[in-house]
């Protein structure tokens, strides 16, 4: 089982989850585990044509999956799957 | 822009050679290191939570020149995390509050105020007069056009952003190194990702984030040490961990990669989806109604359904005199329990949520859905007083 790691913004859409262990051999399929446990992720990580979302980015322990093998990167049961994405906050809170 | 404090030969005067001591006694800053600082010339994207820590320290640490682009008003809902404004100051203008405050810490810091919002017109103007560049900005469009305008002028970018207890930092579009294009190419589209303002954020947490982006700051401008560039740092105050990500240029990044497509600065507002300043939150949909009319046709006998999508620990803070409560989040799994006959008030505290709970509903069939315009804020101004607002 791998350990993914839900950023803030996400968690809920994962009953407040910050990690999920999940089944899976390579990102597509650990992610396809996770969407399939939390319904309501899937479109904040996935476009309607199934791609994931540019403002969302996937690690393998510290690598990004864009320089490795996208949703085919294999996944190792000690690996950890980070979804990371942008936030924007810093300026003002009105 | 020549100025006495950059134009002179640079040296130290005693009252600075006592003031930076702790500094010039390390060799890794040491005389050499105090005056590069001394000339350096950074500039602050905003001066607000994490423009609040990076001006203290930066005027401390002795920069040159210290520009800041701001426009914002001192707010009290600032107070908490924004700690170089006071309480005195609230209802000033940023810019003067900060100035001030940094001034005093070190009269010997060259501050320029630049009243604006950084746009597509002046950004470029406004940042070739610096050397570094410190994003502290809380907004999509504006985090991309210092990107760019940043990688144009070749300026280096050290970032930083956060939300509730988490925050990322690195530094971007130095010359060996990636820029927020490569990490995010595009930006979430509005109403994806709540903001700041929606989602809060702990009051510490700018100041953590802030610091990390004022010590890369100070390290590029000394060229010493291991400057985190290519690196994403993540940090999350809850767990108290920081991690690390590989963070590379990207061959086919449209501003920094091999065949760049974007030459000049684009419209960002449009770019990333958002409407013009004023558009959303100032909107008045034909489906919004007052506080004050909401509060009239209840005490007049009328049946309105008040539906407050707030989240259930804010419901703590203030509450209508008789509401339902279903969070925004969880409005598509719970509309069931909503009846399209009854006239549905949305409520929120701004508006904002509100305004897309309202959407959805009439696009699910509820035609007599409103908006109560302003929110629970508004209510305390329009209809009961001691109402809390925050």
């Amino acid at each position: 089982m791998a350990k993914v790691l839900i950023p803030t913004p996400l968690r809920q859409y994962a009953e407040k989850n910050d990690s999920v262990e999940l089944a899976g051999s390579t990102v597509g399929e650990v992610l396809g585990s996770l969407t399939g446990q939390y319904s309501e992720l899937r479109r904040h990580l996935y476009s309607d044509e199934g791609k994931l979302r540019s403002f969302v980015n996937v690690y393998v322990n510290d690598e990004d999956i864009r320089y490795l093998e996208k949703d085919s990167t294999p996944v190792k049961d000690s690996d950890t799957v980070s979804i990371v994405p942008s936030i924007a906050g810093g300026r003002r809170g009105d | 822009m020549a100025t006495d404090v950059l134009a002179g030969p640079a040296t130290l005067n005693n009252e600075e050679i006592l003031r930076y001591s702790r500094h010039l006694i390390m060799p890794e800053v040491a005389m050499e290191g105090q005056l590069k600082l001394k000339q350096a010339k950074v500039l602050l994207i905003g001066a607000g939570g994490l423009g609040a820590p990076l001006g203290l320290y930066l005027a401390a640490a002795g920069i040159g020149r210290i520009g800041v682009a701001d426009f914002d008003v001192v707010d009290f809902t600032n107070l908490q995390r924004q700690v170089i404004h006071g309480t005195k100051d609230v209802g000033r203008k940023k810019l003067d509050s900060a100035a001030d405050r940094m001034a005093d810490i070190n009269p010997n810091v060259e501050i320029v105020k630049h009243e604006t919002a950084l746009t597509s017109e002046n950004a470029l103007e406004i940042i070739s007069d610096y050397d570094i560049v410190v994003d502290g900005t809380d907004n999509f469009p504006t985090r991309y056009l210092v990107n760019d305008a940043c990688v144009l002028l070749g300026k280096p970018n050290v970032y930083g952003s956060i939300f509730r207890f988490e925050g990322q930092a690195t530094v971007f579009a130095t010359e060996r190194g990636p820029c927020y294009r490569c990490l995010y190419p595009e930006p979430p589209p509005p109403g994806l990702v709540p903001s700041c303002a929606e989602g809060g954020v702990l009051g510490i947490l700018p100041g953590a984030i802030g610091v990390i982006q004022a010590t890369e700051t100070v390290k590029l401008i000394l060229g010493s040490g291991e400057p985190l560039i290519g690196r994403l740092m993540l940090y999350d105050a809850l767990s108290m961990r920081f991690r690390e990500l590989k963070l590379r240029r990207s061959p086919e990044c449209p501003i920094c990669g091999d065949n760049p497509t974007i030459k000049k600065l684009i419209d960002y507002h449009q770019f990333c989806g958002v409407p013009q300043e004023g558009e959303e939150a100032g909107a008045i949909t034909n489906w919004d109604i007052d506080p004050a009319e909401v509060k009239a046709r209840i005490d007049g006998g009328e049946r309105l359904v008040l539906l407050d999508v707030r989240e259930p620990h804010e419901l703590q803070i203030c509450q209508l005199p008789e509401f339902r409560s279903i969070p925004l989040g969880q409005l598509p799994n719970r509309i069931h329990e909503l009846d399209t006959a009854d006239e549905i008030v949305a409520v929120c505290k701004v508006g904002m949520r509100s305004a897309r709970a309202a959407a959805f509903l009439r696009q699910s069939g509820f035609g007599k859905v409103r908006n109560m315009r302003g929110g629970t804020n508004l209510w305390a101004e329009q209809v009961d007083p001691k109402m809390p607002k925050y």
